[in-house]
This record gives structure tokens, C-alpha cells and sequence, in this order.
């Protein structure tokens, strides 16, 4: 493998995921917006965005933390957002599953919805690229993402301690869950799994523990899972969405 | 929020766990379809079960269901769902939470 290929396809990660800052950037300061507005401190903050590295499970944690909800049901909730990071897993290993240990764990620990989203759209168009051209392209795709992801949240953080309560701050979690599901709901299978996921997450929000999400959010998946199954949809190809 | 270090560390731990168990211990060994066809439905369950009860009975207004929020939320889902651009479901919402902050209703 030549240095200059790595390097090129680097730099053209790097080129693809620049748009993505302008998404990453506003989110993770929202989240840490969010954080402050719940209490956490600087420090707590910051260390969340780098210990964990996903948004939706970051403001699913501190929203349940907020709502008093046991830990155990507040790690099972945040945990059960990021399932979807194992289909990113299962999809990308047949493209970066012969790295040395060391890139694996660099890779796994940096696979979020944009770096994976834009690597595998380049590994699928390009079935000619070596695996560490495969490699240095994720690496590209991750510059302009994962760090940017840090440091705004620490810009979020500073610029929550002066939004006044009066704007509803408190709704600005909901409100980001919404944007982040609606435009995934692109099937009827989709939108099954969500209408009846919100339903059965109300008509049993009565339950203990904050286990209304827990039924709600199974039931969903059960719908959607059925829904496919009895239509006899084509097994969509992107994971996770 | 005595418990928020064992959160961040375990949801730092199992999110990574998540990410590496394919890559990192199965290789590329195919996963059984039923499994596939519920982890395809994980994010659109999960998200709706979370928000509805928040968007139904507000936690700011101590549960009583708010028309502001209701619209909020609706306009987020509409603008979402027709368009699929998150910012602009960020923006719809965002746009509503505000004007409801100065306008009388």
C-alpha cells in the first residue's frame, strides 16, 4: 500500500464530510445546551461527549436522569437508541474487518451515524479500494465529525448558562428526537413501528421504573419487524435507518 | 444525579461494545434475519416511545398537556417527515417554542 494513496483518499474522506459539520456542530450544541440546562457541570459535560459519542443516547440519558429514573433503566434506554450502531458495526465489518486490533477499536470507538453513513456510500461505489485506502478514508470522514463534536458541546455548555427559561428550553430535547426520527420514517413499516411505539409508550406510561419506554419501544420494533415480514418488503439495505 | 459517573462510564463501556461487537469479534459472519429485521426498527421505536409521553404531559408545565407543545412537536414531525431534513424539523419547532414565548395564547 503507497503512503500517497492513503493520503489522497484522507484528504477525500476529509472533502466528503465537511457538509456534515454544519449538522454535527449544532446538534452537539444542543446537547450541550441540554446538559447544562439539567445541571451538569463543564467537566461532566464534556467527558459524556467524549466517553460516550452519540447524541441520541446522550440526551436520552440525561433527559431520564432528569426525570429521576432509575440508572439501570437509564443506561438500558440509552443503550437501546444505540442499537443500531451494532447493524453499523455488522455492515461495515466486511470492509474494515481485516484491520490490525489496534485501527478496530480506533474505528469502532469513532463509528457514529455520519462517519459510517459516509464511508459505506464510498466502499460500495468504489469496491476497487485496499483496505487501508478503506481505512485512511474513514480517518478523513471522522477529522471534520468527532472532534467537532466535543468542542461544541463545550460551546453549547457555555452558551446554556444564558438562555432564559422563558424559551422553553425544556422542549428542545423533544423537538430534536422528532427531527431526528421524522425523516426515517420512509416506509410503512416505519411509520407502524413508530405509531405504535408512541401509543404503547402513553397507555403505559403508568408503569414504574420509566418501563412504559420499554414496552413502548419493544412493541414498536415487534410492529415493524411484523409489518415487513407480512408485506414481504426487499430486506432494506441500509442498516439502522 | 449521584449515579451520572456510573452512567457515563457504563453507556461509554456498552456504546462501545455495540460499535466493536461485529468488527471487532464476529467478523463477517451473517446474523440471523429476525434479528436484522427488529434492529432495523430500534431508532424509529425507541425515539417516538421517549418523546410522546414528553410531548403529551410536559414535565415544565408539571404534566399538564400545553397546546404550545403540542403544535411544537407537530410542526417538528410534519416538516421532518415531508421535507427530511432535520434542521429544518430542529427549526419548525424551535420556531414555535419561541413565537409562543412572546405572543399571548
Amino acid at each position: 500500500m503507497d503512503h500517497t494513496d492513503a493520503m489522497s483518499s484522507y484528504w477525500r474522506g476529509m472533502r466528503t464530510a465537511l457538509p456534515f459539520l454544519f449538522v454535527v456542530a449544532p446538534f452537539a450544541m444542543l446537547f450541550g445546551v441540554v446538559a447544562a440546562d439539567a445541571g451538569l457541570n463543564l467537566f461532566e459535560i464534556i467527558s459524556f461527549s467524549v466517553v460516550v459519542i452519540a447524541g441520541a443516547a446522550q440526551f436520552t440519558a440525561v433527559q431520564l436522569m432528569q426525570d429521576g429514573a432509575p440508572t439501570l433503566v437509564v443506561i438500558v434506554s440509552a443503550l437501546a437508541v444505540n442499537l443500531r450502531m451494532a447493524m453499523y458495526s455488522a455492515s461495515i465489518t466486511p470492509h474494515l474487518g481485516h484491520l490490525p486490533m489496534w485501527k478496530r477499536v480506533l474505528v469502532a470507538y469513532f463509528l457514529v451515524d455520519q462517519t459510517f453513513a459516509a464511508s459505506i456510500v464510498e466502499y460500495e461505489k468504489r469496491p476497487e479500494m485496499t483496505v487501508p485506502q478503506k481505512f485512511a478514508y474513514f480517518m478523513g470522514v471522522m477529522t471534520p465529525i468527532c472532534p467537532f463534536w466535543y468542542l461544541f458541546t463545550i460551546v453549547g455548555a457555555l452558551v446554556g448558562e444564558a438562555v432564559p427559561p422563558e424559551l422553553g428550553l425544556d422542549f428542545a430535547l423533544p423537538i430534536a428526537f422528532i427531527a431526528l426520527f421524522a425523516p426515517a420514517l420512509r416506509t410503512g413499516a416505519h411509520r407502524a413501528a413508530a405509531l405504535v411505539a408512541a401509543i404503547m409508550a402513553l397507555s403505559f406510561a403508568w408503569l414504574p421504573y420509566n418501563l412504559g419506554l420499554i414496552v413502548g419501544a419493544l412493541s414498536g420494533m415487534m410492529t415493524g419487524a411484523d409489518v415487513e415480514r407480512r408485506a414481504g418488503l426487499p430486506a432494506d439495505r441500509r442498516p439502522g435507518a | 444525579m449521584t449515579d451520572l459517573w456510573i452512567v457515563i462510564i457504563v453507556l461509554g463501556l456498552g456504546s462501545f461494545g455495540l460499535r466493536f461487537v461485529f468488527l471487532g469479534l464476529v467478523g463477517d459472519r451473517a446474523m440471523p434475519d429476525w434479528l436484522l429485521r427488529h434492529l432495523r426498527y430500534t431508532a424509529v421505536a425507541v425515539m417516538p416511545a421517549l418523546v410522546a409521553p414528553l410531548v403529551v404531559w410536559p414535565t415544565a408545565t408539571n404534566g399538564e398537556t400545553d397546546p404550545l407543545r403540542l403544535i411544537a412537536a407537530a410542526a417538528a414531525l410534519v416538516v421532518g417527515y415531508v421535507w427530511k431534513s432535520l434542521y429544518g424539523a430542529v427549526g419548525a419547532g424551535a420556531a414555535v417554542m419561541i413565537s409562543g414565548a412572546w405572543l399571548p395564547f
